[in-house]
């Protein structure tokens, strides 16, 4: 089906999480600009916000798709050799998903503390 | 229509990278892709400087440290033309998606307008930090 095979998933997830991150980089920067945190414990309150730390989830999200998306597109146009891109490939995809998981733990423990 | 195609099989492969003619659309593209993976390069610094920061006073006194640097400071200008050319070629896709500057001259004012407006944009920043 077009869904499946044409790209068309790819491309719209691209654009969505564009747009996702354009929005959300405007709104922190405007934040850090307006009432930037003077304190650790002022920044951390402020991410700990349940708005905040959702929408920062939604941002490292949006991001590594992004970024994923990208890195395949660059990769599949550069990288011919079909062993050399699959390893390419494993290897982002290894590192994009230890950073996702990464920041979760991140955003996970400010949100407990 | 066969015959046609046969031809087209022909086509150069190893071109010559001196006499590729590189219009202002195709430097805005493959600027983007180039941006766009040092962007990517940046990802796990970032998550890095946010993990530092909110661990505990120190750590987020370390990450403004880090933050101040000169060195830092000199890449976030050079990332600062990364992101702005990024973000404005990108905003240009979905206009261009959405029909709008679709033509070849406003496709290529658009080029021209973002190719100098992102090197403009680390410029003031420069004269900023400065």
């Amino acid at each position: 089906m077009i869904w499946r095979a044409s790209g068309f998933r790819a491309w719209l997830l691209q654009r969505l999480s564009a747009v996702y991150m354009a929005l959300f980089i405007s709104m922190f920067v405007l934040h850090l600009v307006l009432d930037a945190p003077s304190s650790y414990q002022e920044w951390r309150d402020w991410m700990a916000l349940p708005f905040i730390a959702v929408t920062t989830s939604l941002f490292f999200a949006a991001l590594l798709i992004h970024a994923w998306v990208g890195l395949r597109d660059v990769i599949m146009d550069y990288v011919h050799p079909l062993g050399v891109r699959f390893v390419l490939l494993a290897l982002v995809a290894a590192g994009l998903l230890a950073m996702g998981l990464w920041v979760l733990r991140i955003l996970m423990m400010g949100g407990a503390a | 229509m066969i015959n046609k195609m046969a031809k087209n099989i022909k086509r150069p492969i190893f071109m010559d990278l001196l006499r590729i003619r590189m219009p202002v659309v195709a430097v805005l593209s493959f600027a983007h892709r180039v941006t766009g993976v040092m962007l990517c390069l940046l990802i796990p610094l970032l998550i890095y400087l946010l993990d530092l920061s909110l661990r505990d006073a120190q750590g987020y006194a370390e990450a403004l440290t880090i933050l101040a640097s000169p060195p830092v400071k000199f890449m976030a200008v050079i990332l600062l033309w990364g992101f702005s050319h990024h973000l404005l070629a990108g905003i240009r896709f979905l206009l261009i998606d959405a029909d709008i500057g679709v033509e070849r001259d406003s496709a290529r004012r658009s080029a021209w307008i973002i190719n100098i407006g992102g090197l403009i944009v680390p410029i003031i920043a420069l004269v900023v930090l400065l």
